[in-house]
């Protein structure tokens, strides 16, 4: 699939600010007043920024509105329910923290699970998508969600649940890969049952239908990059969950701190920019490409 | 709504036959033609004559070749478009409800303007069925027709899909899939119409005839391998195989 940059950064910032809004909502750590302001301006701007760079993807983003109408099936328009909903609570919450100095931890609790439930939609867009095998595993949501956790708990300064949600986001990413690679011939979907040619006898592509490119292979027949996955693992690997797990247990002053989240994201962002380049659409398979 | 039907009253489709389709793309171009001038935003080319052209096309062409355990290789030309599934997994994906699937005839069709050109439909139909429109931003697919079939003002003849009318082999066949004494249904019935990647569980409504059976003709010495170039030259062609040899 094409890892589109407007994609990859929505997914990595929102991830991570949705993430934030999780451990303020349930108020880790218990701050208000000025301090409460910049901690919720920082996961606002991750969210917000997040969700506004997801737009650039749209061929009309003028109509954005109308994708509220759909969740009773759509998981795009769940998520942007959610992500509403994460929004208005979190503000509700954050507003009274700040200018009130005032605790409402119902608010807080129902903002931190429309938090959670965002990334949970954002996931299912593409784990839902049975066109894609990679992605339609059952540990598509759950990479999602812990490694959300897990950069949300780091910028919180929340140091034990930040190393240990770190691990294990790690390990979660590790067996999303392993198993992600044997996905597509699990899936059984080949040039045999795509063609329905298979009992004549082995099929190849031998003329393609048009000389030039399309919008299916710029966007669902991505074949760049993949020569370097593995080497590009490891260093997601290290970025998001290693350095900075190692940096948490060497010092703990701000400054680390700043920079293990900064490690972490660019690491999200390098796996992220793998999990759309290393996913391969059934598509493909008529052009004789995966 | 991307609430899919539970039920169509009729099951309109296309028989492909990949043993009559000569590979002539008569079909592109009729429908990109028809598709351009009719329904919705206009079937866009980017750099048409340049050194890149990219344009959207709702049905496209391939050729495959297939080779048996024995004998020669055949080739298979090879039609696709909308399948208007039964199950299509690029409706209930639309978060604005701009992709549907009509009740009355089962259908799929996009609202181009309700579409905000997201493209997760084209990523959850597994045919490739649908190409976002480079200069509309809209979510092209093939409508049936939808502007041909019902259209009183066309001759009762040309009450049929683009690519149907327009093909040179009668590789393509539409009719009702719901009518099991329909055209459609009688040659799924007869030659085996078969679904592409039934393990998607999309329930595709269009059927591929494959190809017949080819007869069994001596190929030896025209198809497959070329035999081994003669060891046992005699004549001039001797001689010279020996002095050449010597050199």
């Amino acid at each position: 699939m094409h890892p589109a940059p407007s994609v990859i950064l929505f997914s990595s910032l929102s991830g991570l600010g949705f993430g934030l809004l999780f451990w303020l909502g349930l108020g880790f750590p218990n701050v208000e007043g000025l301090v409460a302001f910049v901690f919720f301006a920082i996961a606002y701007a991750l969210a917000v920024g997040g969700l506004i760079a997801s737009t650039f993807h749209l061929g009309h983003p003028e109509r954005a509105l109308g994708a509220f109408t759909q969740w009773k099936t759509s998981w795009l328009s769940r998520e942007a329910w959610m992500s509403v909903g994460a929004l208005v609570f979190m503000g509700l919450y954050a507003a009274a923290l700040v200018f009130l100095n005032n605790h409402i931890p119902v608010l807080g609790f129902i903002g931190a699970a429309f938090s959670l439930a965002t990334v949970y939609t954002t996931s299912m867009i593409y784990g839902q998508l049975k066109t894609v095998p990679r992605w339609n595993m059952s540990l598509t949501s759950p990479m999602f969600l812990t490694i959300s956790v897990a950069g949300g708990a780091l910028i919180a300064g929340q140091i034990t649940a930040a190393l240990i949600l770190l691990v294990i986001a790690g390990l979660v990413q590790v067996a999303y890969w392993v198993s992600g690679d044997k996905a597509f011939a699990n899936s059984g979907t080949d040039m045999a049952s795509a063609t329905g040619l298979g009992n004549i006898g082995s099929v190849t592509a031998f003329e393609p239908p048009h000389t030039g490119t399309n919008y299916l292979l710029k966007e669902m027949v991505h074949v760049i990059g993949r020569k370097h996955a593995l080497k590009l693992r490891v260093i997601a690997l290290i970025l998001m969950v290693v350095l900075p797990v190692v940096l948490l247990l060497l010092s703990q002053n701000h400054f680390v701190a700043l920079v293990a989240a900064v490690s972490h994201l660019i690491g999200v962002m390098a796996s992220r920019w793998l999990f759309f380049a290393e996913a391969e659409h059934v598509v493909g398979l008529y052009y004789g490409k995966r | 709504m991307t609430q899919l039907p539970t039920s169509t009253d009729k099951k309109l489709g296309l028989v492909i036959d990949l043993d009559t389709c000569v590979g002539c793309h008569a079909c592109v171009i009729s429908c990109k033609g028809w598709n351009t001038e009719n329904y919705g935003a206009p079937l866009a080319d980017v750099d048409a004559y340049g050194a890149n052209p990219v344009g959207s096309f709702l049905n496209r062409v391939h050729s495959y070749e297939v080779q048996p355990e024995s004998g020669p290789s055949q080739l298979v030309h090879f039609p696709k478009s909308c399948l208007h599934c039964e199950d299509a997994p690029c409706v209930p994906v639309c978060p604005t409800g701009a992709s549907y699937k009509r009740s009355e005839d089962g259908i799929v069709l996009v609202n181009e303007d309700a579409c905000i050109g997201c493209g997760l439909c084209a990523w959850a139909c597994p045919y490739g069925a649908r190409e976002m429109d480079p200069t509309a931003g809209v979510m092209k697919k093939c409508t049936l027709c939808v502007d041909r079939i019902y259209n009183e003002n066309l001759p009762e003849e040309d009450r049929i899909p683009s690519c149907v009318r327009t093909c040179p082999s009668g590789a393509r066949h539409f009719g009702d899939f719901a009518d099991p004494n329909s055209n459609v249904s009688k040659l799924v019935a007869e030659r085996g119409g078969m679904d592409l990647m039934p393990e998607m569980g999309t329930k595709p409504v269009n059927k591929y005839l494959p190809p017949r059976i080819k007869d069994t003709l001596n190929t030896a010495g025209t198809c497959g391998e070329l035999e081994t170039v003669s060891e046992d030259a005699t004549g001039f062609l001797g001689w010279l195989d020996k002095a050449l040899e010597k050199l």
